[in-house]
């Protein structure tokens, strides 16, 4: 293959227009993990990383089923390529829009099963358009395809780039028109220097549809949201009007006024409320909520609901408080603040685009609570905040967690605000008496609760506190609680003020220090006192036995297992299972059951797709040789697929609470494990044909990976409170250069191996790239399904063994016989 | 043929009597008298279509229902659905309460979508609820989510007037024209807004929210009758969490209860 017969080698144009496609495809997966958690939930995210690997995958097998049978020349085919992928980017998401899938249904029906799969397929289809053209470019230019190597990683890296700044200046639903005019554009490129007849061929059609695509005509603009998600819900009701909708890439925002059928969000108001709930404007983020602003007069006394809710308790413990507000965006908390005596508030709000409705159309809605002199608003992250506010003294950090759904949609979504290490951030900012105040929804059975007690336990270890029976007080109403945890103890005053503000408003004790158990459990009566003798419990000597005998998972959340509402324990899944149409299916969670469902999905998508085409193949080519292992090649080459996705997938995991934003972790850890692993397997050829073809070529970055996992495990929790109050630039450095050494020895084994099979066995090659590349698809959807229940070192630690077991397993594959090793052809798989 | 004809006519009439067209901008009530559509024609279409498969599959309901009631009679206090509760139920033909295209999964024990974004609740929830409810022939029911009417209809079969409000146009509209088809003309159905109860007909034995509430409407309590009851399923449109129990004493106290629908103690070992 060397010498001689090689076409000259890719021009300026061509090797611009594999960037701008590479940049294309890189984008669709960012932009489809936005787009899917607005009109479905967030936890398709994981999904789109499974779909790519699945679209990549299955364009090898096709390339090696019928790559050599291609008659057309390396421009026009990259052309046609990308002007398909432009077409079907926009296309294929709006088919995927009709589908009739619905999530809600899983627990009852297999049709969201199968619908699932066809979504999943047609999303497929475009990266399977971008990696077939680019697979054959790199092909067609065989021992010179570094440069179009380089062009598709230069491409990649700006990809991710680019798609942030798509979601920055186009509406949400027209990002994937301007990607398309991106691909629409890469293969004008491609087409230029294509022979006459071809060019024109190209050309034109290239131009008409950047003109659709950039005019928008094609009508594929519209999402549709779930109309089971909380947005569709008020806009059918009577009288709702969408005032205003902003998008960005931490998402879309909407506000909806309804003047004739006002919004009364108002969860866990007392029974014996005397107070009306005042007219508001509802704003729901990616469709879900709603978080309220509440009308209000300027000067005016603020509304009186505010203090009978479960979240007003802290108010009356406290005199004239200053108040870190944590997501209070909408106003309410602060109202409530102002309300309850507070002198200073300090609101922190995530959402900038929230916050600036709530600024600027609703300023004088709301009474300009938000400009008020005692108030400040911080636009950010509010976890980064707490750590940065070293030195700040609170008398209260009010949490709002009500933003999540309450049945489990929300599972697989970290909640960064409320783990034991963020819970200890939290109680170092408070003032000696300060007091730590959080409310979220209080399902029945009982587990949001106990798992954010058990969470606040370990943070009161951590920080000295206890003994903690005594620091603590919690009440509920039928679906809303507050946990109040105090920096010194309550006082008796401090107690009875917390019964008397639970007395008057019919809520019920669940901990005050001295409770006795025939208090709890009065006024919002359950079976049992479910609430009280879980808190009576994980107080106790026996905390660790209940936390491991509870049917579900309520051990502490951490910033390594930051999932807070996933409480699925596989050791009861039979039990909930069968449960579910004996008025059981309140106890499952729904996000969580998609996780599970999309890893079944993934094998049988990636088997039929990528198994399957090679199995045709082999009919047809010759009988393999002796002396290859051809079990221990197999292995190998699917250890590597599984170890390479679990690594990236842990790390975009801890990504997500270092730079604050799941989006900004996806588009960082994406680029910088595309990026760095390409110039790793980029070096691997480099040293492949001279250095030695045995075994070491993969052992070495094996243990180099099994190392530097083993430094990150002990660093990365460190690394992550030192970082999160850093400067966003920092953050992004920060990352990029954590991922750069292990990607960059992760991109190594797959073409060493790979080379070296070649050698072996060549019949097997397609094989050992398929088995990789199935193994790559799952390894995305079985990495948050590990993280989930075991935390994201773990994974990492998995990933590392698996590296370990697949060094091992490809030395066994059989020697080689010494000669010069060749191709350092790659696969798309092993680099996403 | 002509029963047909006269069906269509009796609904138009009733559409156009009360245009659904702008809503009045009034405070209270806000809520919107749709009518009774079809005095006129009362046929049950529903009985000439139904045939011995569909008497099976409601049977089988029924069964369902039966049996799970009796596996979680240890959480709900409820041993076993009320006989009339039952019969109610064998006699609502609730395939003619959901989409055509879903009508053979209608006597599933499963919740179904009825399009707006609206579900219509399991069958086992719907017949718990209705136990609850305690209902007397004489009693003045109130539901607040009209949705696909079918609760609106079993709880007609029970007593002899009930109200219903929904707040989704075309779903209102649906179920106003729907409920006289099926005979169920001692039901008012109308548009508007659930939260402020309906005053003028006040106080009720029973209410049943089935629209999801952040919190209980305080009108709605106000207007519950001494010794009346008030049932909201909590959760989400195709999972029901809990049904939270409002009950007014004859002194005007007011007390909840939280009843999980299924046997299932959080504790492995625990107390049982
Ligand atoms: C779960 S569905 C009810 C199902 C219904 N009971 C049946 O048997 O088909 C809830 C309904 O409540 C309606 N709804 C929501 N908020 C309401 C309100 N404030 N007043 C009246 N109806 C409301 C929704 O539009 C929806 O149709």
């Amino acid at each position: 293959m060397n010498g001689g017969g090689s076409p000259p080698g890719p021009g300026f144009l061509l090797l611009a227009a594999v960037a701008l496609l590479s940049a294309a495809a890189l984008g669709y997966e960012v932009l489809l993990t936005r787009l899917l958690a607005i009109v479905q939930w967030h936890h398709f995210a994981f999904l789109v990383i499974s779909t790519a690997l699945l679209g990549f995958g299955a364009s090898g097998a096709f390339l090696m089923v019928a790559g050599s049978r291609i008659r057309i020349p390396p421009g026009p085919f990259l052309a046609l390529a990308a002007l398909a992928f432009a077409l079907a980017a926009p296309a294929c998401f709006a088919l995927a829009q009709r589908v009739p899938f619905n999530v809600l249904e899983l627990p009852w029906s297999l049709r969201p099963f199968g619908w699932l799969l066809v979504i999943e397929v047609l999303l497929a289809i475009p990266f399977f358009l971008a990696a077939t053209g680019i697979g054959r470019t790199l092909i067609v230019f065989g021992d010179r395809l570094s440069r179009v190597y380089a062009a598709d990683l230069v491409g990649a890296g700006a990809g991710a780039a680019i798609a942030v700044g798509l979601l920055y200046w186009l509406p949400a639903g027209r990002t994937l028109d301007g990607l398309g005019a991106m691909a629409a554009l890469a293969g004008a490129t491609a087409a230029v220097r294509a022979p006459r007849p071809a060019r024109w061929g190209l050309l034109a059609p290239a131009a008409g549809l950047l003109a659709l695509l950039l005019t928008g005509a094609t009508g594929w603009s519209e999402l549709r949201v779930s109309p089971f998600k909380p947005l569709p819900q008020a806009l059918r009701v009577i009288g709702a009007t969408l005032t205003e909708s902003r998008s960005g890439p931490l998402g879309l925002v909407s506000a909806v006024e309804n003047e004739t059928v006002p919004f009364r969000w108002a969860p866990g108001l007392s029974l014996l409320a005397r107070a009306p709930v005042p007219e508001q404007v509802a704003l729901f983020v990616d469709g879900g909520g709603p978080i309220v602003i509440p009308r209000h007069r300027a000067g005016a006394a603020p509304p009186g609901y505010l203090d009978d809710l479960t979240s007003a308790l802290p108010y009356h413990l406290l005199e004239r408080p200053r108040v870190l507000a944590l997501r209070a965006g909408g106003g309410a908390p602060v109202l409530q603040a102002l309300g309850g005596g507070a002198r200073a508030v300090d609101a922190v709000e995530p959402q900038p685009d929230l916050a600036a409705i709530a600024r600027s159309r609703y300023r004088s809605f709301s009474g300009g609570v938000l400009t008020d002199p005692a108030v400040r608003l911080y636009v950010g992250d509010p976890r980064a905040f707490v750590e940065a506010a070293r030195g700040e003294e609170y008398d209260l950090v009010q949490v709002d967690a009500l933003g999540a759904s309450p049945s489990g949609l929300d599972a697989l979504k970290a909640e960064r605000l409320l783990t034991v290490e963020s819970m200890r951030a939290m109680l170092a900012r408070l003032a000696p008496r300060g007091l730590l105040a959080v409310t979220g929804w209080s399902q029945l059975p009982p587990r949001g609760g106990p798992r954010l007690l058990a969470t606040l336990l370990d943070a009161f270890a951590a920080e000295g506190i206890g003994p903690a029976a005594e620091h603590l007080a919690w009440i509920r109403s039928w679906n809303t609680s507050t946990l109040v945890a105090s920096r010194a103890p309550f006082s008796a005053a401090e107690i009875a003020a917390v019964r008397s503000f639970a007395r008057d408003r019919a809520f019920d004790l669940v901990h005050v220090p001295g409770m006795e158990a025939h208090e709890a459990n009065r006024f919002n009566v359950m079976e049992r006192p479910w609430f009280h003798e879980a808190a009576a419990r994980l107080l106790g000597p026996e905390r660790a036995d209940f936390v491991r005998d509870y049917k579900f998972d309520i051990r502490p959340a951490t910033d390594d297992r930051p999932y807070l509402r996933s409480f699925f324990k596989w050791a009861h899944a039979f039990e909930i299972l069968a449960l579910r149409r004996a008025g059981g299916v309140g106890l499952l969670a729904i996000g969580y059951l998609a996780l599970p469902v999309a890893l079944i999905e993934a094998a049988i998508a990636s088997a039929a797709l990528i198994l399957l085409p090679l199995l045709l193949v082999r009919r047809r080519s010759g009988a393999r040789k002796e002396g290859t292992r051809r079990g221990a090649a197999l292995a190998g080459f699917f250890s590597l697929g599984l170890a390479f996705l679990m690594m990236e997938i842990a790390f975009i995991g801890r990504f997500t609470v270092i730079l604050s934003h799941p989006l900004y972790a996806l588009v960082v850890g994406l680029a910088a494990f595309l990026v760095f692993a390409g110039l790793g397997s980029w070096l691997a050829g480099r040293r492949g044909p001279g250095g030695s073809p045995g075994g070491g070529s993969v052992a070495w970055p094996a243990a180099g990976i099994g190392a530097l996992a083993v430094v990150y495990l002990a660093a990365l929790p460190d690394l992550t409170s030192a970082l999160l109050g850093a400067a966003p630039g920092v953050k992004i450095a920060a990352a990029t250069a954590l991922v750069a050494p292990i990607a960059t020895l992760m991109g190594m084994p797959f073409p060493r191996a790979l080379a070296r099979l070649r050698q072996l066995d060549p019949v097997l090659v397609p094989w050992a790239w398929g088995t990789n590349g199935c193994a790559s698809v799952l390894g995305a959807a079985l990495a948050t399904l590990l993280a989930v229940h075991h935390g994201q070192t773990f994974v990492i630690g998995c990933a590392a063994l698996l590296y370990g077991a697949a060094a091992v397993a490809l030395s066994r594959m059989g020697r080689v016989p010494r000669q010069d090793g060749g191709g350092r052809r790659q696969s798309l798989s092993s680099e996403v | 043929m002509n029963e047909k004809s006269g069906e269509r006519a009796a609904v138009a009439a009733g559409d156009a009597s009360h245009p659904l067209g702008p809503f009045p901008r009034r405070p209270f009530p806000r809520r919107e008298f749709i009518g009774r559509a079809g005095a006129l024609a009362v046929a049950w279409s529903g009985a000439a279509q139904a045939g011995a498969p569909r008497d099976e599959m409601r049977r089988g309901m029924l069964e369902a229902i039966a049996d799970t009631t009796a596996r979680t009679a240890a959480s709900t206090g409820v041993e076993a659905i009320d006989p009339e509760v039952m019969t109610a139920l064998d006699r609502v033909p609730r395939h003619e309460f959901v989409p055509t295209e879903i009508a053979e999964l209608a006597y599933e024990n499963r919740p179904l979508p009825i399009g707006h974004g609206q579900t219509i609740s399991q069958p086992y929830i719907v017949a718990l609820m209705t136990h609850l409810l305690a209902l007397a022939p004489h009693h003045r029911v109130l539901e607040i989510g009209t949705g696909s009417g079918y609760q609106a209809a079993v709880l007609a079969e029970l007593v002899d007037s009930v109200r219903t409000i929904e707040i989704v146009p075309p779903l209102a509209r649906q179920a106003a024209e729907r409920l006289p088809r099926l005979g169920y003309d001692n039901v008012e159905a109308g548009l508007g807004d659930g939260y402020y109860g309906w005053p003028e007909a006040a106080p009720f034995q029973a209410i049943i929210v089935t629209a999801a509430a952040s919190h209980v409407p305080p009108p709605l309590v106000a207007q519950l009758a001494p010794d009346g009851v008030l049932v909201i399923p909590v959760g989400e449109r195709f999972s029901v969490q809990m049904l939270l129990l409002v009950r007014k004493r004859a002194d005007g106290e007011v007390s909840v209860r939280q009843v999980l629908p299924v046997r299932f103690v959080p504790l492995t070992g625990g107390p049982r």
